[in-house]
C-alpha cells in the first residue's frame, strides 16, 4: 500500500498571522506531497512493502538515501501539521508539564532550550522535543529530514513536538528572521496533541 | 583582520527577472552581511584573528568555518553575474569543458542535475583539479571544495533563501535561469 499525504485538519489560512496561507499551501501541497511521492517511488523495487514508516526509520542505516530523505520528509511533516492548531498556544499541563519541569527546570527554560536548538541548526533541519526510552524528555535538532526515530540520530527517542526550520517553512513570511518564526510558533502549538504523543 | 561585505559591480535590481531585487536585498544585504558580521565576532581572540579568508575556509571548523566559508561562497557566487549575461564560455575554459564533459550542453546538464539534487541547503560547484581537468561537486551547507584541494570555477547557491521568494519550491527553474545571468568572462578568468 502506498503512503498517502494525510489530510490537513485546518484551512491553509488557519494559522495566520503566525504561518501565512501561501506558505502553508506550498509547504503542504508541494514539499510534503513531493516527499510522499518520492517515498512511494523509492519503495518500488525495494523489499519494504508492508512495513510501517516508524519501522523503516528505526532501521534507516540499512536503507537507501532516497528512503532516508523522503521517508524522513514524509514522517516529519505528518507530525508537524498535527502539533499545530488554530486553537494552539499556551502551556501544557498534567503529566507532560511535570516531565518538562523535571527535565528542564521550568516551561520557560524548556522554551529557551528548544528555541536555541531551532535557531542554531545550521542549514536545513528540525528542532525536536523527544521522549527518550526511559520516559524522560530531551531537546535535540537534526539536519535535513533526519529525525530522532532514526538509528543514526544523536539523540534517539519518540519525537512529540517538532519545528521545521528549513527555509521553505518560513522564508516567504519571515525571510532571514528565523528567530521571529520560532517565537511565533509557540502561538500555534497544539499541546493536546503533544500530550497525546507523550502518553503513547 | 576585519572582513567587509564586498561591493557588487551591478545594482541590486540588475539581475531581474532571474533574481529579484527583493531576493538580492535579503541575500546580499542580510544573509551575506550576517555571515560577515558573525565571522568578525567569532575570530576575535582565536588563532584565526589575523588569518585571511582562504586560510579560514581551508583550516577552521564549527562556527568560524560556517560563517567564513559562507562569506567566501557568497562573494564567489555574486561575483559571477552580470545583467544580460549568459551565452557560453570561450578560450581555455571552453576547451576544458569540452574535454571533461564532451560539450557545453552536457556540462550544463550535469551541473544542473547536481544543483537540483543537493538535499537540503548547499552549493553545486564546477572545479578545476590539479591536472587541469574539470569536475562537478556538491557540497552541503557551507561546504567549499578548497578544502579538498580543488579550485572553484563556478558555483550555484541552492540554499532555499537564494530562490524561494522568486521561485518557491521550483529549484530547477532557478537553476535553468541562473545560466542567463552568468558573466563567462569573469568565470573563465578563474580557470
Amino acid at each position: 500500500m502506498a503512503f498517502e499525504l494525510p489530510k490537513l485538519e485546518y484551512a491553509y489560512d488557519a494559522l495566520e498571522p503566525h504561518i501565512d496561507a501561501r506558505t502553508m499551501e506550498i509547504h503542504y501541497t508541494k514539499h510534503h506531497a513531493a516527499y510522499t511521492n518520492n517515498l512511494n517511488a523509492a519503495f518500488e523495487g525495494s523489499d519494504l512493502a508492508g512495513k510501517s514508516i516508524e519501522d523503516i526509520l528505526a532501521n534507516i542505516s540499512q536503507h537507501s538515501v532516497a528512503i532516508r530523505n523522503n521517508g524522513g520528509g514524509f514522517y516529519n511533516h505528518n507530525l508537524f501539521w498535527t502539533v499545530m492548531s488554530p486553537n494552539g498556544g499556551g502551556a501544557p499541563n498534567g503529566e507532560l508539564a511535570e516531565a518538562i519541569t523535571k527535565a528542564f527546570g521550568s516551561f520557560d527554560a524548556f522554551k529557551d532550550t528548544f528555541n536555541k536548538a531551532a535557531a542554531t541548526r545550521f542549514g536545513s533541519g528540525w528542532a525536536w522535543l523527544v521522549k527518550q526510552a526511559d520516559g524522560s524528555l530531551a531537546v535535540t535538532s537534526s539536519a535535513n529530514q533526519d529525525n530522532p526515530l532514526m538509528d543514526i540520530a544523536d539523540v534517539k527517542g519518540t519525537p512529540i513536538l517538532g519545528l521545521d526550520v528549513w527555509e521553505h517553512a518560513y522564508y516567504l513570511h519571515y525571510q532571514n528572521r528565523r528567530p521571529d518564526y520560532i517565537g511565533a510558533f509557540w502561538n500555534v502549538v497544539n499541546w493536546d496533541e503533544v500530550t497525546r504523543r507523550f502518553k503513547v | 583582520m576585519n572582513f567587509e561585505l564586498p561591493k557588487l559591480p551591478y545594482a541590486l535590481d540588475a539581475l531581474e527577472p532571474v533574481i529579484s531585487k527583493k531576493t538580492m536585498d535579503f541575500h546580499y544585504g542580510k544573509h551575506h552581511q550576517a555571515y560577515v558580521n558573525n565571522l568578525n565576532k567569532l575570530v576575535k581572540g582565536t588563532e584565526f584573528e589575523n588569518a585571511d579568508l582562504e586560510t579560514i575556509v581551508k583550516k577552521s571548523e564549527g562556527g568560524i568555518f560556517n560563517n567564513g566559508a559562507q562569506v567566501w561562497n557568497h562573494t564567489f557566487y555574486f561575483m559571477s553575474f552580470k545583467p544580460n549575461g549568459g551565452g557560453v564560455p570561450t578560450g581555455a575554459l571552453a576547451e576544458a569543458i569540452n574535454s571533461s564533459f564532451g560539450s557545453f550542453d552536457k556540462f550544463k546538464e550535469e551541473f544542473s542535475a547536481a544543483a537540483a539534487t543537493v538535499f537540503g541547503s548547499g552549493w553545486a560547484w564546477l572545479v578545476k583539479k590539479a591536472d587541469g581537468s574539470l569536475a562537478i561537486v556538491k557540497e552541503s551547507n557551507a561546504g567549499n571544495p578548497l578544502r579538498d584541494g580543488l579550485t572553484p570555477i563556478l558555483t550555484c547557491d541552492v540554499w532555499e533563501h537564494a530562490y524561494y521568494l522568486d521561485k518557491q519550491n521550483l529549484r530547477p527553474k532557478y537553476i535553468q535561469e541562473f545560466f542567463d545571468i552568468l558573466d563567462w568572462d569573469l568565470v573563465s578568468a578563474r580557470y
